[in-house]
Parts: structure tokens; C-alpha cells; sequence
């Protein structure tokens, strides 16, 4: 029965390495409530996070500025692998993420209307500005595969290119709305564009956290039936998917999910297209393991790397998207050129 | 009762391609080929026959169910399909693309059950890749990517299945396997086998019936032995054929003749009239 082992082996649900992953994320959100101006030793770190107490200065930092910090890292984590997951899926393509596809710099666009509007921003309801960065976010996700589009198919070279254009245009958009901003707003503003993790208070992390649980529900409804659009789209549909309908809510939630990360953080790149590709590597391109495994994963890197962005000048920091992309771009090719060289781009 | 009946049908493409007033029926246990030159509408016949385009006129019935009235989940539990070429855009494994087949069968859901498994297993042994279930997608040849197809379709235990050329960028031997692994199952079971084919030989040596199509329209249908004739390929293909019997198997085998060699008086110039006698 040596084939019927196999089979078994090669496909299906395997809980170790999503296991290892959790584990990598919780180690991740220790070691970032621990590391900082004042170092808090594991076991400090741990009773400061699950018991509390009211007047002791190690609890305040732990549970009032690190855990914060390390939740909203790990949240925009996920949410940025979860959405580059999601845009690969419905374009068949590994190398579409919500930066690569400009959709990031629509999402920015979205949100320095609101900071003009003065609807978002530090004073500023972080729903409303979530909802401005998923409209800039959806417009120019919408864009980019109307140009992209020939003869109903989506072809990497026009898909690249017109993601390029969309996001140098929305860029261009940004510089334009920033420079009618008053010249105390720039400062903030300029910090967020380049990403910033800072804390922003309880009510960003939970309308995150709303949107992200939405778009990764979505996305793991969606899962099985992303994975026979890998057959393209003729022969889902010849299999019992509608097609056009797991496209479209696929890209509405990833375009949501992009648009909340982009707004409580800004623009911090490589995450969905790095996340996406090593857990690809690690368990096969079935969606079903992915979506848990990227956000998982997605959640554990930022967290890391804002570890790393925090501690590398200390006491100064870096913008996190430095670290990711430092990260990222040798881990990327690494990934591509080791095991599975063959993978098609 | 029928399982494939198709009524008037007709689709065009806003290119102006497609099928006119087609009408057809498969019983079961038969095997249908669909012949014609090249954009005589044979996709565009299957893509109708699995939904994937609506007529525009005219009605076909799956099983004796009107196809726009089947939710497109219970059509593919009785109608699955080999496509012409079979790309996966993600290095998936044999034995995932496999189990894709179960889909219809899944509910939709999330994970194969067991009896899932066991189907996807029986169609790998069935087309003799149940080694390949372990290797992935992107680093198998033309002829293996072809067998995962059609196990794909097997796996997904539909009463009809369809096949758009099956055979057309294979080699000779893998040509054979997959007639082999298609008259098997054919042979084996009720079900109603649909073929689309370039290769007149291969349609006429293996069909019960052939339906032959022309821009669109139905020139002739029938036995071989009352398609596959001068008479009806001539004006089809628009180039003089000759029609000899296969020495074995007794059946029709067609033959090709270049306009300059000139010394195939039979067939040569066909008019106009000619060609619309050519219609059945």
C-alpha cells in the first residue's frame, strides 16, 4: 500500500507546522513586550501580561506600551500576508501583493483625504479612516485589473505594469494632498507614510481587528474554492465554482483588509508578497493551510521585524518597512532560488 | 431516456464564431465524437454542454433537465470535463489536483472525506499514475500533465464527461494510453462519453456515432460508416478527400489530398451546391 501512503501524505490537513508557526508568533510577542529602553525578563514579561497589577511600572510598559505596539505589528502582519494571499490567488499569480499591485498607495491615498478632511489622523476616528483607505484601496485595485485585463485574462507582464502606473499615480496623489496639508499636520503624516507601528490607541487596534477577522473569514470560505481558479477559470467553473462571484469577494476583502492595515500603520512593503511565498514553500499551495499559516506567520514577521527596527539604533528607530524590505528581499530570493526553483513567475 | 439532448441550439461569440441551430442527442453507453475543421464551433459546443456559456437560443437538457435550470454544483456532479490543455497556476501535487475532482461531491466544503480519497486513489489507478500522486504539477511532461486530467475528471464520478481533443499534443504512445484509459472506462460503465476531435481516424475507428460540424452547422450525423464519406468531408473541410476502409477493423479511414496532385478527379472542385448538399 505504499501508494496509498503517499497519497495521504501529499495531500491534506497536517496541524504540525501551523502549530509551529503559532508557537513562533506567541515566542515573537514575548520577546517584543521584553526588549526595549528597559529590559523585562521572561518571566517578568509573562506575569506582567497574564496577572497585571495596578502600580508597577514594569506592568505599565509591558501592558500599556509594548503589547500594543506588538499587537497592532502582528495584526497589519497578518492582514498584509492575508491580502497578498488573496490577490495571488485570484490572479494566479505569485508575485501579486497590495504594493506590487499599487493597491497599498491607493489605501495611503484614501487616507491622506480623510487627514485632509479631517477625518483621520491621530484625533481622528480610526473606522472612518479605514473606511477612506478600503475605498482608495478598492479603486485602485479595480484599476489595475481593468488595465491589466486582455481578453479575460489577467497576463503577469500587463498586471506588473499596470500596478506600476496605478501606484506611481497614486503616489503622485499623496505628494499632491500632503503638500495642501497645514505644516503641523506634515510631520505626523510624513511618519505614517513611511510606516510607523506607533502606538495608536485601543479603538485602531480593534477596528482592525474587526476587519482583519472579517477578510480572513472570507478568505478561508473562499479557500478551497481559490484553489480549483488555479485550474483557471473555464474549468473552476466546469467544476461547481462561480467563479466571477470568489473573485469578487476575494477582492473586496483583500482590498479591505489592505485598506485597514495601511490605515493604522501605513505603507510597510513585502509582507504579502514574502508571507505568502514561504508558507507556500513550507506547505505546498493548497489555500486551505495558507490562509491560517500566512496570518499566522504574517503576524510573527512584523512583530519581529519591528523587534529588530526598535533595537538596531536604539535608542532610535527605524521605519519598519526598512527591516522588511532589508529582510525580505535576500529571504525572497533565497526562498525562490532553493527547493522549488521551478516555481513559475 | 437521453442523457445529453441538444435542441436548436445556437451561440455565437460577438466574433461572430460559434454553433447555429445544433440539435443532437447522446444515449447512455454511447460515444459521441464531434468532427469538423478548425472553428467549426466544437469548444464552443462542449462549453455549452458544461455551462460554461448560456444558448442563446434553443435548449439542452442534462439527464433530462434543462442545463440553465441545474445549479452549476449538480451539473458537475454529472458532467465533467477533459479540457484541451491543463495548466495549474500553483505548483500544486498529482494528488491535489486529483481530489479537485471531488469538489462537486465535497458540498462545497472544506476537506475530502474519505470516500473522497478513495475515489481520487481509484482514478489515479485507473489512468496509471498512482506513482505521480506525489509529485508536483510543474515538473511533469505534456503527456502525464494530460493523465492528471483525465483523472481529475474520473475522480469526479460524472455521467457524462466530455473530452476536447484529448490527444492532441501527445505523442504516440501516450496517444494510446489515453485512448486505452477512455474506452476502458467507457466500456466499463453507462455513462455517455462526448469526444472532440481533429483526428478523423481516431473518431471514426472508436465513435459509435459522429456528429460533424462546419462553421457552426450540422453537415452530417450518424454512424461513421454514414458521416465519415467524400461526399459530406469534402465541403466540411473545403479540400478533396479520399475515403478508404481500414483494413482491420472495417471501419472508414480518411485521406488527405493535396490540391496539386490533381489525379483525385472524384473529389476535386466542390461549388457552392456542393457544399450545402453536404448538409444532412
Amino acid at each position: 500500500m505504499k501508494a496509498r501512503a503517499t497519497f495521504s501524505e501529499t495531500a491534506g490537513w497536517r496541524p504540525v507546522p501551523i502549530l509551529c508557526l503559532a508557537a513562533l508568533l506567541l515566542i515573537g510577542l514575548l520577546l517584543s513586550v521584553m526588549v526595549g529602553s528597559v529590559a523585562v525578563a521572561p518571566r517578568e514579561a509573562l506575569r506582567a501580561l497574564l496577572t497585571g497589577g495596578a502600580d508597577d511600572p514594569v506592568v505599565a510598559v509591558v501592558r500599556q506600551i509594548r503589547l500594543p505596539r506588538a499587537l497592532l505589528a502582528g495584526m497589519v502582519g497578518a492582514a498584509l500576508a492575508l491580502a497578498g494571499l488573496g490577490f495571488q490567488a485570484i490572479s494566479r499569480n505569485p508575485l501579486a501583493d497590495p504594493a506590487v499591485l499599487g493597491v497599498s498607495s491607493g489605501a495611503s491615498f484614501g487616507v491622506v483625504i480623510a487627514m485632509l478632511l479631517g477625518l483621520a489622523g491621530p484625533f481622528g476616528n480610526p473606522a472612518v479612516g479605514t473606511l477612506f483607505a478600503f475605498a482608495g484601496a478598492l479603486l485602485a485595485a479595480v484599476s489595475v485589473y481593468a488595465i491589466a485585463q486582455v481578453d479575460g485574462r489577467l497576463p503577469i507582464t500587463t498586471l506588473l505594469l499596470s500596478g506600476v502606473i496605478i501606484g506611481l499615480f497614486f503616489n503622485s496623489c499623496v505628494m499632491l494632498i500632503t503638500a495642501l496639508l497645514a505644516a503641523n499636520e506634515l510631520q505626523g503624516v510624513v511618519f505614517w507614510l513611511m510606516g510607523n507601528l506607533a502606538p495608536t490607541g485601543g479603538r485602531t487596534l480593534a477596528v482592525l481587528l474587526l476587519v482583519l477577522l472579517i477578510g480572513a473569514g472570507v478568505l478561508a470560505r473562499q479557500a478551497a474554492r481559490l484553489n480549483l481558479l488555479a485550474l483557471g477559470e473555464e474549468q473552476a467553473l466546469q467544476l461547481g465554482v462561480e467563479a466571477e462571484r470568489v473573485k469578487r469577494s476575494v477582492f473586496v476583502a483583500a482590498s479591505l483588509i489592505t485598506g485597514a492595515a495601511i490605515s493604522a500603520a501605513g505603507s510597510i512593503g513585502f509582507v504579502g508578497l514574502i508571507v505568502p511565498h514561504a508558507v507556500r514553500l513550507l506547505l505546498g499551495p493548497d489555500n486551505r493551510k495558507l490562509v491560517p499559516a500566512a496570518a499566522l506567520l504574517g503576524a510573527a514577521f512584523l512583530i519581529l521585524a519591528d523587534l529588530l527596527a526598535r533595537i538596531v539604533m536604539a535608542p532610535a528607530e527605524l521605519p519598519v518597512g526598512v527591516i522588511t524590505s532589508f529582510c525580505g528581499a535576500p529571504l525572497f530570493v533565497y526562498l525562490l532560488r532553493s527547493r522549488r526553483g521551478g516555481e513559475s513567475i | 431516456m437521453n442523457t445529453v439532448e441538444v435542441e436548436n441550439v445556437t451561440f455565437r461569440y460577438r466574433t461572430g464564431q460559434g454553433v447555429d441551430e445544433v440539435t443532437f442527442q447522446a444515449a447512455p453507453g454511447e460515444l459521441v465524437g464531434i468532427v469538423g475543421p478548425n472553428s467549426a464551433g466544437k469548444s464552443t459546443l462542449l462549453r455549452l454542454l458544461s455551462k460554461v456559456v448560456a444558448p442563446q437560443r434553443g435548449r439542452i437538457l442534462i439527464q433530462g433537465r434543462e442545463i440553465g435550470a441545474l445549479p452549476r454544483l449538480a451539473l458537475a456532479q454529472r458532467v465533467a470535463v477533459v479540457p484541451q490543455e491543463f495548466h495549474v497556476a500553483f505548483p500544486f501535487r498529482v494528488a491535489e489536483v486529483v481530489l479537485m475532482g471531488r469538489y462537486p461531491h465535497a458540498g462545497g466544503g472544506a476537506w475530502e472525506s474519505g470516500r473522497d480519497r478513495a475515489v481520487a486513489q481509484a482514478a489515479l489507478e485507473a489512468t496509471g499514475i498512482a506513482d505521480l500522486a506525489s509529485r508536483s504539477m510543474d515538473e511533469l511532461s505534456g503527456g502525464e500533465r494530460q493523465l492528471v486530467s483525465i483523472a481529475r475528471a474520473l475522480a469526479q464520478e460524472a455521467t457524462i464527461l466530455l473530452l476536447d481533443e484529448p490527444t492532441a499534443h501527445l505523442d504516440l504512445r501516450h496517444q494510446g494510453i489515453v485512448l486505452e484509459i477512455l474506452l476502458r472506462h467507457h466500456r466499463g460503465g453507462r455513462g455517455t462519453t462526448i469526444l472532440v476531435s481533429h483526428d478523423l481516424n481516431l473518431a471514426a475507428e472508436h465513435c459509435d456515432r459522429l456528429l460533424l460540424l462546419a462553421r457552426g452547422r450540422v453537415r452530417a450525423l450518424g454512424h461513421p460508416e454514414e458521416v465519415i464519406t467524400e461526399e459530406h468531408l469534402a465541403p466540411a473541410y473545403g479540400c478533396p478527400v479520399t475515403v478508404e476502409r481500414h483494413p482491420v477493423s472495417g471501419r472508414p479511414r480518411v485521406q488527405g489530398v493535396l490540391n496539386n496532385r490533381g489525379n483525385h478527379g472524384t473529389v476535386s472542385h466542390h461549388s457552392p451546391d456542393a457544399r450545402e448538399a453536404g448538409r444532412s
